[in-house]
C-alpha cells in the first residue's frame, strides 16, 4: 500500500502511466460524449414539460457534475499536500483547475440559456445558481492565488488550504435545491433512487456524463504532463525524455 | 429518430436556437482547452529541448563565458 503511494507521488512514474492511458481516456470517452449527445439530441423523446429545449440537458448536467466533482477532487489533493507534502497532489491542483472554471462557466451558460425558454429568465440570484457562481470564483481565486506566490512550497501550502476552505460551498450547491426555494429543479440522478426519467433519456443522459469524465481524465493527464516538465525540467530523465521525443 | 425532417431536428419546434447555442459553446470552449493544453506541452517540451541541446553541445555555441573544468593540483 505504501509502496503505490511512494509510486504515485513519483512524477516520473506518474508521467509514464499518464502517457499510456491517455489515449484510452480521450477516444473512449470521446466516443462515448458523442454516442450521449447524438441519441439525446436526435432519439430522445421529446419533454412533456420542456419540450425540446430540455435536450440542452445531455451537456448541461454532465458539465454541472465535472464541476463540483473536480473541485471535490482537488480538495482531496489539497489535504494530501498538506498533510503528506506530496509534489504530485499539488501539481493536480494547478492543472486541473482552469479545466473545472471552465466546466463551472459551461455549467452557468447552458443553465442561462436553457432557463430562458423554460423559466422565462436568463439568471436569478437564487441559491443554486448563485452558490454555482461561487464556484467559479472559487476556481479564479486558486488559480489567481496559484500564480501570485512564486514560492513552489509555500504556494502550494497556500492553494491548498484556499482549495479546503472552499469544499464548504459544494454541500451548498448539492441541497440548495432542497434547502431553498429555488428555480432549479432537483437533482436527475440519485445514487439511491431510481431517475425519474425514462430510461431513453437518462441512459445517453449517463452517457454523456460518463464520456466527459474520461475527457476530463485525458485532460488532467496531458496538463499534469506539462506541470510536470516544467517542474523537473532540471532532473535527468526529463531532459532524456525530451531529448528522446525529438528524434 | 424524434424529429421527422433535418428542419424540425434543427428548429426543434423553436427551441432550436437555445439548443444549438448551448452545444456550439460547449464543444467551443471544450476544444480550446484541449488545443490549449496540447500546445502548451508541446512549447514547454520545445523549450526543453532548446535547452538541453544547447548545453549538450558548447561547441555550437556562440562566443561567451566557457566553464572549464580544472583540475587543480592535490599536493
Amino acid at each position: 500500500m505504501w509502496q503505490i503511494f511512494h509510486k504515485l507521488g513519483s512524477p516520473k512514474w506518474f508521467f509514464g502511466i499518464a502517457s499510456k492511458l491517455m489515449p484510452w481516456l480521450l477516444w473512449v470517452g470521446a466516443a462515448m460524449l458523442v454516442a450521449g449527445i447524438v441519441w439525446g439530441l436526435g432519439f430522445a423523446p421529446k419533454d412533456y414539460l420542456q419540450g425540446n429545449s430540455y435536450r440542452i440537458i445531455f451537456i448541461h448536467v454532465p458539465a454541472a457534475f465535472l464541476a463540483q466533482s473536480v473541485y471535490i477532487m482537488m480538495a482531496v489533493a489539497g489535504l494530501v499536500t498538506l498533510v503528506w507534502r506530496m509534489k504530485l497532489a499539488d501539481v493536480f491542483v494547478r492543472a486541473v483547475a482552469p479545466v473545472g472554471a471552465i466546466l463551472t462557466f459551461l455549467a452557468l451558460f447552458t443553465g442561462a440559456v436553457w432557463g430562458k425558454p423554460t423559466w422565462g429568465t436568463w439568471w436569478i440570484w437564487d441559491a443554486r445558481l448563485t452558490s454555482m457562481l461561487i464556484l467559479l470564483f472559487l476556481y479564479f481565486g486558486v488559480m489567481a492565488l496559484g500564480a501570485a506566490i512564486s514560492d513552489e512550497k509555500s504556494s502550494a501550502r497556500a492553494v491548498a488550504v484556499l482549495v479546503l476552505v472552499g469544499v464548504v460551498n459544494i454541500p451548498i450547491i448539492k441541497y440548495s435545491v432542497e434547502w431553498w426555494n429555488t428555480l432549479h429543479q432537483p437533482a436527475t440522478f440519485k445514487l439511491t433512487e431510481k431517475p425519474s426519467m425514462p430510461a431513453e433519456m437518462w441512459v445517453p443522459l449517463l452517457l454523456s456524463v460518463l464520456g466527459l469524465y474520461l475527457i476530463f481524465g485525458w485532460l488532467a493527464c496531458l496538463r499534469m504532463q506539462t506541470e510536470i516538465l516544467v517542474r523537473e525540467g532540471r532532473t535527468r530523465w526529463v531532459k532524456e525524455l525530451v531529448q528522446a521525443r525529438g528524434n | 429518430m424524434a424529429f421527422d425532417s433535418l428542419g424540425a431536428f434543427i428548429a426543434m419546434e423553436g427551441h432550436g436556437p437555445y439548443v444549438w447555442t448551448c452545444y456550439f459553446v460547449f464543444f467551443l470552449l471544450m476544444g480550446a482547452i484541449s488545443l490549449w493544453s496540447l500546445r502548451q506541452r508541446r512549447f514547454v517540451i520545445e523549450q526543453q529541448r532548446r535547452r538541453t541541446g544547447s548545453r549538450a553541445m558548447p561547441d555550437n555555441s556562440p562566443a561567451g563565458a566557457n566553464f572549464t573544468r580544472i583540475e587543480p593540483s592535490q599536493d
